[in-house]
């Protein structure tokens, strides 16, 4: 394989995963803490493709596949949660939707 | 030669899908933060062809740099300012954004460390392939053979979802009469 070892794109993704972790525990905007958790989606995306790169099966990818699927259902409920969240005039905070608190 | 390209292009793309990553994190309103994100899928795109997965490349370009990203701009286009709420160390205690930051970096040390003690010298000898390896025929014979079940299955979510966004989306019945009485 030309350029960089596995091992490379690991490292990648594991900073990537952690860049999204820390937006999802930092920001209070609910848009950001969605556009996070899609970061930290794709950095388990990378890995994955690494890993079938690494095994030469395309299992890792076919999964990748089913990944991305899902993060756009999850994108489509989480933007109808927000839609529906400001048409009731409800401030976008994550820490003051807390009706459902215990 | 040719691994020395390589290399630099793989280096760029890295350094990219990072920089666009902190982007995100950091932009205060969420329109810049969608146009880093859509930055950061380009460039894990380019990593991806790289790692010789040419159909999850143009997938992610197609399904995520394109479709999603552009619903997730319509939504903020819709909220106008109401996104715009915070900087990211805005409100709250700053120990925090401390915790948050320091939580992060405790799981990248992790990831890292097992990665290093689980994998460790396995991951110099990747395997030989061939260069048909990744091709849309290779993956759609997969879909349609071994991972039927899984390929039906994200159909299935996909409606699911499809769905779901209609009734959240959609307004309720107590606006509706909110919005008749008002207009009457």
């Amino acid at each position: 394989m030309q350029g960089p070892d596995i091992a490379w794109y690991l490292v990648v993704a594991a900073f990537l995963f952690s860049i999204g972790a820390a937006g999802v525990l930092l920001r209070r905007s609910p848009l950001i803490v969605l556009l996070s958790l899609e970061i930290m989606l794709n950095a388990a995306n990378l890995a994955l493709i690494s890993f079938a790169r690494l095994h030469g099966d395309h299992d890792g990818q076919v999964f990748a596949l089913a990944v991305m699927a899902v993060a756009a259902s999850e994108v489509v409920v989480g933007l109808g949660l927000i839609v529906a969240v400001a048409r009731r005039h409800i401030d976008l905070d994550v820490d003051r939707l807390r009706v459902l608190r215990g | 030669m040719g691994d020395f390209l390589v290399w630099v292009v793989w280096f760029l793309a890295a350094a990219g899908c990072l920089g666009s990553g902190l982007a995100v994190v950091t932009f205060r309103n969420p329109f810049f933060s969608a146009l880093a994100l859509i930055g950061n899928l380009g460039s894990l795109a380019v990593l991806f062809l790289l790692a010789s997965a040419e159909f999850v490349a143009a997938a992610q370009v197609l399904v995520y740099a394109g479709a999603v990203m552009v619903m997730f701009l319509f939504v903020i286009a819709y909220l106008g300012d109401r996104g715009v709420v915070e900087s990211p160390f805005s409100g709250g205690p700053s120990w925090l954004a401390w915790s948050a930051i320091v939580a992060a970096t405790a799981l990248l040390v992790e990831v890292v460390v097992v990665i290093g003690l689980t994998a460790g010298d396995g991951l110099a000898d990747e395997a030989t392939v061939e260069r048909a390896f990744g091709s849309p025929a290779e993956i759609g014979r997969l879909f349609l053979t071994d991972h039927l079940l899984a390929f039906e299955i994200t159909s299935i979510v996909l409606l699911v979802a499809a769905v779901g966004g209609v009734v959240l989306g959609s307004r309720t019945l107590e606006e509706e009469e909110g919005a008749a009485r008002a207009g009457a």
